[in-house]
């Protein structure tokens, strides 16, 4: 029988009911009392020197309240890097400063430069083509090819970074001779070179940014479409605009989707509160979808080449792999981080392999910043591993679930330190990968295979097996690699005088659910019902303090810290209950909602006690301070580490290349579940983006800079008729041993371990049909297979 | 978008001297013309909508003729053309999404001759007649090139007459993020021949391929286009697919609205 | 600037326009009425799907003034009369059809549509119908299964 409440239970989301009925409040949804528009005047061309802009007609338009451009911004702070890296060579990263408006010089197609306030839109809109007519940038040649911007250091993003590399990074270095030699004795070793293709993130809702300032008190409040919104408030106010912290409110409301790209602070932000302060009035903007391609940070844009040694039999020996990673043309907040520690330290797999050596280079191109998007940077080390497997087992006649099998970590290993640095804590992947073959009925694929050629189409099946780490992070232990903040979070628990809770979290919830699923942890610890809690989010000026979502983090971070602060409820409750049935404080119990004196019928409910701690008529103030609200902050031991194994079936066209995806299943272990209906949409829509990325998703620039995909004409979204029912399982679960609740995070998996078993799939199937290809690049399109097929 | 002054006359007449105007720009169902104006690639001064002329909306039919008013929204013809001219509703069932078919209509789509739409494959595979607020224009003369057709200043599309074939398929090959025709062919037979119109590939906007014509009239079987080259010179090549590619796609195609059509 | 009137959710509304000025646009600022999103400037994302005389359209797509004296219909106007879910809306929250609720109206005015015209739909039809809508969250498997929930059929998945 399920649960139908609290832990465990597919408890109905509360905060549908406000979607469901148009009643969502989004960041522009918001109309305010003297609003103004800010339109954004961005560059037509990838690289270019600015000359002069041409603000001076447009200053006397209809309406135009005020114009901005780099000048007025060159003297305050850039928007920082979150996490330094240093090369191999111990040299730190070049860091380019990103300006809030491009000064000098336009660096993207999209590239900022000017920002104008009107009393419309349309009059803003109408400027702010008035002043891209009239400025004058010098065009410089583009630099997009990550090869060739490493090569020409006549030809500079920044004029300051010569080879227009940010750093070099070894990983780990030490153990590079050790690896190089297991190669040079390696009986087999198979190499693939790929591309792990750039995508954008579209949630569907554009970044949207409301500033205000209010002069009586020289506060600012930005409302914006963030992930983060303390994170935002931060770099906002003391790198950027410098305001004191106390004087800025950050709100995120209701967030359409994020999927990375919300994480970051953007110009935008600082724009619309400078532009509030210096006219005194609310200042707003919305991004077009086609300014959201042009200026939301991209994701992956890896080109590796990947090495496997190993035996005859398929013994993993060592992998190596040299990638080139696209920053764009500025370092997003966490650009430096998710090519490195997020990717090379995932490098090993769930595999007993004792060699890894991870080289990464990342470039400066003239092309939007590229940060982390759903997975980052683990999608990447799974796709290069899970393909060069593939590969290998294609090579050698090896049966691919056989050689997942025999390289796998066992049970008995955990804890387990991988050759990348990382202390797997537990799993167990020959369950999953069992799960996933029952799921799919592996032996009945023949059949399957014979139907699908009856009418025509060739039939393959790929598999994947996947980890990751999130759960993001310790805080020392990123610190030492460079991390520039801390990675803990905080929740501050109200028991209100009648007895419901508020509980403020740090976590930001844009999808994923946690105003149903924090409170359903929050009503079964203190045994009240879940519609007696409250979660409330993303408003700096109410909570705690926090680092939001992403990373898979929400509830192995922030739930955590909840469950720390019910804990510290529980125990000032059990202190007010002693005093109020004459009992020693060690003797009270609590449970389902009672405090209790043990062995005896005397108990107090939790409504009276909170009611007790307000109107303390009966209680040990002289010990006790009345009230009942505590803060924790948590930061976790380790990272979790979610794995799984992932089995698709697709069906080509030969006539047309067509790759339609026929079945998916999805065997994963996310340790304890909270709410397994959000944790099935979940892997869902992960899985969705990853069969988006594996088969449609192309963001191509020309040798010019220009956005080729920059809409949905050109840019393939994945629609209800690209994807299959999925079949998802989560039974497989060993707990996390670290944190109180056993979870380790669900979000990015789907992500992070479908693509390989698409492509290794589509392989199978040309394979199948006797065309013998060894690889073809992502996106899997019609195309690209066809021209494969046919030379 | 720029602004301009918006109106919506009821009759053809009313319409014509609207369009005769300075700066006045047709507006059908608006689902190619609007998003070009959002992007301030248009700027007419005087928007005329066509929607609202009862005499160039619905279908008739009269001596093996299926016509359609100009102004009929995609949806309309995809439901009302299913007994009479199947294929033609299958076209127009397949165009953009649901809610997209509610407005575009047959005149905008064949007036804007987009490369890769699919009503041109239909109206020249069928050798439709366009009428305009003019004219009679055979559908052989209408189309002219991408984005280019035989309609002269102030001039628009009031009907197309589609000589019902004996037997017909339209099959389209979807460019994966627009859902227009990466490539598409409407095969139409008749008892005089067959014609083979192809969207999509070629940069020439619509075309007839004459060999799988002359191919298909000996013999209406997808074996009959076996050995049957296509030429690529002119095709486009693009994010989503070379001019290989596309010549492919007219053979393997064609082949398969043969088979649809029976 | 235009004067025009229509009526929206069963209530007759008027409000000045100028020519470009887009339906959504007028729903949104004129009406307050902003569950009705827009996700894009091509028409291609569904998320200002609403109902014009009772056919979905893309509201992003249609100017206010071309659609002058018909009835619209937009998410704010699905709920029963005592304010609780439709059956259409109730199966999106019962499988979980939504997350970030973005693209949700859109998928619910443009499925209620399909429903409207075809009471039982094949997954198939479904799939196809919901081409003009994208979303980002969900991959689609519970939106899905919401509409065939809805229409009373059985449903194979998960």
């Amino acid at each position: 029988m399920p649960k139908d409440y609290g832990i465990g239970a597919s408890s109905k989301r509360r905060e549908d009911v406000r979607f469901l009925t148009g009643r969502g409040v989004y960041t522009d949804d918001m109309a305010l009392h003297g609003q103004t528009y800010a339109v954004f005047v961005r560059s037509t061309v990838a690289h270019g020197r600015i000359r002069s802009v041409g603000t001076e007609a447009a200053s006397k338009m209809p309406g135009v309240l005020a114009i901005f451009t780099g000048e007025d911004f060159k003297d305050v702070g850039g928007n920082p890097a979150g996490w330094l890296i240093n090369s191999r060579d111990g040299t730190p990263m070049h860091e380019p400063k990103r300006p809030v408006l491009a000064h000098g010089k336009v660096r993207h197609v999209g590239d900022a430069y000017a920002a104008v306030i009107a009393e419309t839109y349309q009059q803003a809109k109408d400027a702010a083509q008035q002043i891209s007519d009239d400025t004058d940038i010098e065009e410089l040649p583009a630099i997009v090819d990550m090869r060739a911007a490493l090569a020409d250091s006549s030809n500079r993003v920044h004029d300051e970074i010569p080879d227009n590399q940010c750093y070099d990074w070894g990983w780990i270095e030490d153990n590079r001779a050790a690896v190089d030699a297991a190669f040079k004795s390696a009986p087999h070793v198979t190499t693939l070179e790929l591309v792990n293709n750039r995508l954008v993130p579209n949630a569907m809702e554009p970044r949207a940014s409301i500033g205000e300032y209010f002069p009586g008190t020289g506060d600012y409040k930005l409302t914006t479409t963030s992930q983060n919104p303390h994170l935002t408030r931060l770099l906002v106010a003391a790198f950027v605009l410098g305001i004191p912290e106390n004087k800025l409110t950050v709100v995120a409301p209701d967030v359409g989707g994020g999927f990375g790209s919300k994480i970051y602070h953007y110009g935008e932000e600082a724009l619309v509160l400078a532009a509030a302060k210096k006219l005194a009035r609310p200042v707003r903007w919305t991004a077009e979808r086609s300014e959201s391609f042009l200026s939301d940070a991209h994701g992956r844009d890896h080109v590796t080449k990947i090495e496997l040694a190993c035996d005859k039999e398929g013994n993993f020996l060592a992998f190596r792999t040299e990638t080139m990673a696209n920053v764009g043309a500025y370092l997003s907040n966490f650009a430096t981080v998710t090519p490195t520690f997020l990717h090379g330290t995932l490098m090993a797999g769930p595999y007993k392999v004792p060699h890894v050596y991870v080289n990464v280079k990342t470039v400066f191109t003239n092309t939007a910043p590229v940060d982390a998007y759903r997975g980052a940077g683990r999608p990447e080390a799974t796709y290069s591993l899970e393909r060069v497997i593939d590969k290998m087992c294609r090579e050698l006649g090896l049966d691919p679930f056989e050689v997942r099998r025999k390289n796998f970590l066992t049970t008995d290993m955990f804890p387990y330190t991988t050759p990348v640095g990382l202390v797997y804590d537990t799993g167990n992947y020959h369950a999953t990968l069992d799960k996933a073959m029952e799921m799919a009925d592996v032996a009945g694929f023949a059949k399957r295979r014979a139907d699908s050629a009856a009418r025509g189409k060739l039939r393959g099946m790929g598999l994947s097996t996947w980890i990751e780490a999130c759960g993001i992070a310790p805080s020392n232990l990123v610190g030492i690699l460079g991390a520039r903040v801390g990675l803990y979070d905080a929740a501050t628990v109200r028991v209100n005088a009648t007895g419901n809770i508020s509980v403020m979290v740090g976590a930001h919830s844009h999808g994923q659910g946690h105003e149903t699923v924090f409170a359903q942890i929050a009503a079964e610890k203190l045994g009240i019902p879940e519609s007696s809690v409250e979660i409330v989010h993303g408003d700096t000026s109410k909570i705690p303090f926090g680092m939001g979502s992403y990373g898979s983090r929400s509830l192995a971070v922030c739930g955590v810290a909840m469950t720390k602060a019910i804990d510290k409820i529980v125990a000032k409750g059990k202190k007010i209950a002693a005093h109020m049935l004459e009992a020693a404080e060690g003797d009270i119990t609590f449970e389902d909602g009672k405090f209790s004196v043990a062995g005896t019928d005397k108990a107090k409910t939790f409504g009276e006690i909170a009611f007790s701690a307000y109107v303390p008529h009966n209680y040990p103030l002289e010990t006790l301070e009345p009230g009942l609200e505590e803060t924790a902050f948590y930061d976790p031991a380790n990272f979790t580490y979610p794995a799984g194994a992932y089995i698709c079936e697709v069906e080509v066209d030969e006539g047309t290349g067509k790759v339609d995806v026929v079945a998916f299943h999805c065997a994963d272990d996310f340790g304890n579940v909270m709410n397994p209906m959000i944790v099935e949409g979940q892997v869902h829509g992960g899985v969705g983006q990853g069969i988006g990325q594996a088969l449609l998703e192309s963001t191509t620039y020309d040798e010019n800079g220009q956005l080729l995909t920059g809409s949905y004409m050109d840019y393939a979204m994945p629609r209800a008729g690209d994807v299959p029912f999925y079949n998802v399982d989560y039974s497989c679960q060993t707990a996390c041993t670290h944190n109180v609740l056993g979870v380790k995070g669900c979000g990015e998996a789907g992500a992070i371990g479908s693509p390989p078993a698409v492509v290794n799939a589509v392989l199978d199937a040309l394979h199948s049909g006797g065309h013998k290809i060894a690889h073809i690049d992502m996106p899997v399109s019609p195309g690209r297979v066809w021209q494969a097929i046919n030379g | 978008m720029f602004d301009f002054e918006f109106v919506k006359p009821s009759s053809i007449v009313e319409a014509a001297r609207l369009l005769g105007g300075e700066g006045a720009q047709a507006l059908s169902g608006g689902q190619t013309l609007m998003p070009t104006m959002k992007q301030r690639l248009a700027a007419p001064s005087v928007l005329v909508s066509l929607t609202g002329i009862a005499e160039m909306k619905g279908l008739s039919v009269a001596a093996g003729t299926l016509t359609v008013g100009a102004a009929t929204p995609h949806a309309v013809v995809a439901a009302e053309a299913a007994r009479v001219f199947p294929a033609l509703a299958a076209l127009a069932g397949g165009i953009g999404d649901p809610a997209v078919r509610n407005r575009g209509t047959i005149g905008g789509s064949i007036a804007n001759n987009d490369p890769s739409a699919c009503y041109p494959a239909a109206v020249l595979a069928s050798g439709a007649t366009v009428v305009t607020s003019k004219r009679r224009i055979a559908a052989d003369d209408f189309f002219q090139g991408m984005f280019s057709t035989a309609l002269e200043e102030g001039e628009f599309v009031t009907s197309v007459a589609f000589p019902i074939p004996e037997k017909a398929a339209y099959v389209k090959f979807n460019q994966p993020a627009s859902r227009f025709a990466l490539t598409g062919v409407f095969v139409a037979k008749f008892a005089g021949g067959v014609r083979v119109a192809v969207t999509g590939a070629s940069n020439n906007g619509v075309f007839r391929w004459a060999e799988a014509e002359a191919a298909l009239a000996k013999s209406f079987t997808a074996d009959a286009l076996q050995g049957l080259g296509v030429d690529d010179s002119d095709m486009i090549t693009d994010l989503h697919g070379t001019a290989a590619y596309r010549a492919n796609l007219v053979k393997v195609l064609t082949g398969r609205a043969v088979s649809a059509a029976g | 600037m235009t004067q025009v009137s229509m009526t929206v959710n069963g209530k007759p509304v008027s409000g000045e326009v100028e020519g470009r000025t887009l339906l959504v646009q007028f729903l949104r600022e004129g009406l307050g009425l902003t569950g009705t999103h827009v996700g894009c400037d091509t028409s291609q994302c569904g998320a200002c799907v609403v109902h014009v005389d009772g056919k979905p359209v893309k509201s992003c797509t249609v100017f206010a003034q071309d659609v002058a004296g018909s009835s619209v219909k937009t998410i704010e106007g699905m709920a029963n009369a005592d304010g609780s879910l439709g059956t259409l809306q109730q199966a999106f929250q019962d499988h979980h059809g939504l997350q970030c609720g973005f693209c949700t109206p859109g998928m619910v005015m443009s499925s209620a549509a399909l429903l409207a015209d075809n009471p039982n739909p094949t997954e198939a039809e479904v799939r196809h119908h919901l081409e003009g809508n994208i979303c980002r969250c969900t991959g689609y498997h519970n939106i899905v299964k919401a509409v065939l929930t809805a229409s009373g059929q059985p449903v194979a998945a998960e």
